[in-house]
C-alpha cells in the first residue's frame, strides 16, 4: 500500500490540461457549489452552514497550499493573515452597521486587502529565511500577533472579540444576508473566484519559479531569479487569500476573536492542506472540506474525537503521502479499465476486515476514554447499538479479539489488492502503449 | 521580445570574463591564490588540473555562488565581484553543475521554461500566463530539441536517467542565451558514446558564445577548447593553446604526471 500510495508524489508534474478541459471544469465546479445546499441531508440551516465554513476553510487552506505545496515553505503561523483579515472586515461591517453604504457581501475585499498588508509587512521579513528558519519566524510572528490582541483590546476586543450584524446594511441583488442559504452563495461566489485566481497565479511564471524554487532554490539563482523575491511574491498572495477567507468567516460567525488568529488555527490548516494532499491543487479544498465535515460531526458522537483526528492524520501521513487526493488520483490512470472493477471488489473485500478491526479500536478507545475522562457518568455504555460495561472485561476482550482477527484477515486480503492493482496498472500501460 | 537586446552591450568588450588576482580563502586555508585571467569574447576555454586544485571553487567565485576574499571578476567589461548568482545571470552568465542541479518535480519542458523566463523579461510577472508565453515556449522547445529531449518533454526530471539529467543539466545552463557559459565537468560520469555525444552538443551550442569548462577527460579537452588554463594549488601555472600546453614542460611534471600516477 505505502509503495502504491507514494508513486504519484514522482508525478506531481501536474500537466496542463487544455483549455476546453480547464473551462469544464471550473463550470462543472461552480455548477456543483449552487445546487450543494439544495441536495437533501444538506439543505437546512445546519447543512448549509457546514458547507459554508468548508468553503471558508477551503480558500485558506489552498491560500495555505501557495506556501507548502507550491513553494515548499511551511509556515506556523498562517492564521495571522486569516484572523488580521477578519478583524479589520468586522470593523467594516460595524462601520456598515452604523450607515456606511457599502453592501456586506462586498466586506471580505478589506479582509483580503488587510491580508495582503500584513502579508508584505512580515512577509519581508519572514521570507528572507527558507525552511526551518522560516518556520520558526513564522511561528514567532504568529505568537507576537496573538498576544497583541490581548494587548490591543479596543481594536481586538479581548477574548470576547469583535461582534458586528452581517444583516444591517444596504442588500446587494437583493441579498440581505439574513437566511444562511444567502451566506453560503455569498461564500461560494467568493470561494470559487479565490481559488480560480490562485490556480492562474500557479499557471504564471512567478507562479511557476515558485515550484522551481521548492524543488531546488539554489538553482533558481542560476537562472536570474532572487529566490527571496520570489517566496515574497509568494507569501503576499498567500497573505491576500487567507486575508478574504478571515473575511468570509467574518461575515458567517458575526464575530472575530482572538482564536482566529491562534497557533490552533495555524495548525489546523497544516492539516488540512496535508490530509488533503499538498501536490494537488484540489487537494486542500478536500482536506478542508473532510476535516470541517469531522470537526462538525464527530465532535457530535464523541468526546475522544480530536484523538481520532490525530489517528487519521497519522494514517494519512504513513501510509498516503501524497493526501486524499493523491490517493483518489493514483486511480485515474486505470478507472477505464476492464480491471478497475477488480480493484473495486478487492477493496470491497479487504475492507469488510478493516472494519472489524477499526470497531474493535473504537471500542477500546470510547471504553478508555470514558474510563479516565468522564468516570462520574459510570462504566455502562452503548456503542454501536450495544449496551457493554467497561467494567466487565468482556468487551475488553471482544475488542482485542476484533482487532486481531480483523488484522490478520486484512493482511491477507493484500495481495488480492496487489494482484488487481498489478492487473490493472498492466492493463493501463498497455492501453498508453496503444496509443 | 529579444533576449539578445536584454543583455549590456558586448561589442564594446572584447575581453568577456577578466579575472584579476583572484582569492578565496576558507577560514584560514587559502584555495585560490592569486588567479589572473582574460578571456575572449567566442573563446572555448578549458580549465584542467588535478583534484583539488581549486576549479570548481574557481568557478563558483566567477558564477557569484561564493565571494572572494580579495580580487575582481569583469563580466563584459563590467565589475561583478561579489555580485549574486542571479544579478551575474542577468548580465548573460550561466552555468552547470558538476553534481547534477534541477528541479526534480517540473517536468523536463518546465525546468527549461524556468530557465528562460528572466532573460526574456517576465521577471516575477503574475499577469502572464505562462503557457500562452509564445517567446518562452518556442525558445524552451527549441532549446528541448538541441539536447535531444523532446521525446522526454512532459517525465518529471526526477525520474530521467543520469545521461539524460546531465543532458538537461545543459539545456538549463543554455537556455537562457546567455554570452558567457561555464560548464563544470559535464560529461562527468557518461559513458564514452555519451560523452562524444555530449561534446557535439557542447560544441553546438557554445557557436557564437564563450565557453568556460572544467573537464578531467583529456581527450574532450583537447578537443574543444581554444586555450587551456592549468590550475595547480590555486595558482594558474600556464595558459595556452592546447598545443603548446601538451608540450610544456611545467604542465607534464606538475599535473600531467600527477594525473596518470
Amino acid at each position: 500500500m505505502k509503495s502504491v500510495a507514494a508513486a504519484p508524489e514522482m508525478t506531481s508534474a501536474e500537466p496542463t490540461p487544455s483549455w476546453m478541459t480547464r473551462s469544464r471544469t471550473w463550470v462543472g465546479a461552480a455548477a456543483i457549489l449552487l445546487v450543494l445546499p439544495h441536495i437533501p441531508g444538506l439543505n437546512a440551516d445546519f447543512g448549509r452552514s457546514l458547507l459554508s465554513q468548508m468553503g471558508i476553510a477551503a480558500v485558506f487552506a489552498l491560500s495555505f497550499n501557495l506556501l507548502l505545496g507550491q513553494t515548499g515553505l511551511l509556515s506556523f503561523g498562517h492564521a495571522v493573515y486569516f484572523g488580521l483579515g477578519g478583524y479589520a472586515t468586522v470593523h467594516l461591517m460595524r462601520a456598515i452597521n452604523h450607515g456606511l453604504p457599502v453592501p456586506v457581501p462586498l466586506a471580505p475585499l478589506a479582509g483580503a486587502a488587510t491580508g495582503l498588508l500584513f502579508g508584505v509587512l512580515f512577509g519581508s521579513v519572514t521570507t528572507r529565511r527558507a525552511g526551518t528558519i522560516f518556520a520558526l519566524i513564522t511561528l514567532g510572528i504568529g505568537e507576537l500577533v496573538y498576544a497583541t490582541t490581548f494587548m490591543l483590546p479596543s481594536y481586538f476586543g479581548g477574548e470576547e472579540g469583535i461582534t458586528a450584524s452581517r444583516t444591517r446594511g444596504p442588500a446587494l441583488l437583493g441579498f440581505d444576508l439574513g437566511p444562511q442559504l444567502q451566506v453560503y452563495y455569498v461564500v461560494a461566489l467568493w470561494a470559487i473566484i479565490a481559488a480560480a485566481l490562485m490556480y492562474a497565479f500557479t499557471r504564471t511564471p512567478v507562479g511557476r519559479m515558485c515550484n522551481a524554487v521548492r524543488d531546488n532554490p539554489e538553482r533558481v539563482e542560476f537562472v536570474g531569479y532572487n529566490t527571496q523575491r520570489v517566496r515574497f511574491v509568494a507569501f503576499s498572495a498567500a497573505g491576500l487569500f487567507a486575508g478574504l477567507a478571515g473575511g468570509l468567516h467574518a461575515i458567517n460567525y458575526e464575530i472575530v476573536a482572538a482564536d482566529s488568529v491562534s497557533a490552533l488555527r495555524s495548525g489546523t490548516v497544516l492539516l488540512m492542506t496535508y490530509i488533503g494532499g499538498v501536490g494537488r491543487f484540489i487537494g486542500p479544498v478536500i482536506g478542508a472540506a473532510v476535516l470541517t465535515w469531522l470537526q462538525a460531526s464527530l465532535s457530535g458522537y464523541t468526546s475522544a474525537w480530536l484523538f481520532y483526528l490525530g489517528l487519521f492524520f497519522m494514517a494519512i501521513i504513513v501510509f498516503a503521502p501524497a493526501g486524499l487526493a493523491g490517493l483518489i488520483l493514483m486511480h485515474r490512470p486505470i478507472i477505464r479499465m476492464p480491471a478497475f472493477w477488480r480493484v473495486l471488489r478487492a477493496y470491497a473485500i479487504a475492507f469488510a476486515p478493516a472494519l472489524v478491526m477499526t470497531i474493535g479500536a473504537i471500542v477500546i478507545i470510547e471504553m478508555s476514554y470514558r474510563l479516565s475522562t468522564q468516570p462520574e457518568l459510570g462504566t455502562r455504555m452503548r456503542l454501536f447499538w450495544t449496551d457493554i460495561d467497561a467494567a466487565t472485561p468482556w468487551p475488553w476482550l471482544a475488542a482485542v479479539v476484533m482487532i486481531v482477527s480483523g488484522f490478520v484477515v486484512f493482511r491477507k486480503t493484500w495481495p488480492i489488492v496487489a494482484q488487481a492493482w498489478q492487473q490493472a496498472t498492466t492493463e493501463a500501460s498497455v492501453a498508453a502503449g496503444a496509443r | 521580445m529579444n533576449a539578445m537586446a536584454k543583455i549590456p552591450d558586448i561589442e564594446a568588450a572584447p575581453t568577456a570574463l577578466e579575472l584579476c588576482d583572484l582569492h578565496k580563502s576558507f577560514g584560514p586555508t587559502p584555495i585560490i591564490r592569486g588567479v589572473s585571467l582574460g578571456i575572449a569574447r567566442g573563446e572555448r576555454h578549458a580549465m584542467i588540473g588535478p583534484n583539488g586544485a581549486g576549479k570548481s571553487t574557481l568557478f563558483n567565485l566567477i558564477s557569484g555562488r561564493f565571494a572572494p576574499t580579495a580580487g575582481s571578476i569583469r563580466l563584459n567589461g563590467e565589475q561583478v565581484s561579489g555580485f549574486p548568482p542571479y544579478q551575474l545571470n542577468r548580465r548573460g552568465l550561466a552555468r552547470s553543475f558538476q553534481v547534477t542541479n534541477i528541479f526534480p518535480r517540473l517536468s523536463v519542458f518546465e525546468n527549461i521554461r524556468c530557465s528562460v523566463l528572466w532573460s526574456l523579461g517576465y521577471r516575477y510577472s503574475f499577469w502572464h500566463r505562462v503557457d500562452s508565453l509564445r517567446d518562452a515556449n518556442a525558445q524552451a522547445e527549441r532549446t528541448l530539441e538541441q539536447i535531444r529531449m523532446t521525446a522526454r518533454r512532459d517525465v518529471p526530471a526526477g525520474v530521467l536517467t543520469y545521461a539524460e539529467q546531465r543532458a538537461l543539466e545543459i539545456g538549463i545552463t543554455i537556455a537562457g542565451n546567455a554570452n558567457v557559459i561555464l560548464l563544470d565537468e559535464p560529461t562527468a560520469g557518461m559513458s564514452r558514446r555519451e560523452a562524444a555525444n555530449a561534446v557535439e552538443l557542447i560544441r553546438a551550442v557554445s557557436q557564437g558564445r564563450t565557453l568556460v569548462i572544467v573537464e578531467h577527460d583529456m581527450g574532450v579537452v583537447f578537443d574543444l577548447a581554444d586555450r587551456i588554463s592549468v590550475l595547480v594549488y590555486g595558482e594558474i601555472i600556464a595558459t595556452d593553446t592546447p598545443e603548446k600546453i601538451r608540450g610544456n614542460k611545467a604542465v607534464q611534471a606538475a599535473y600531467l604526471d600527477s594525473a596518470h600516477a
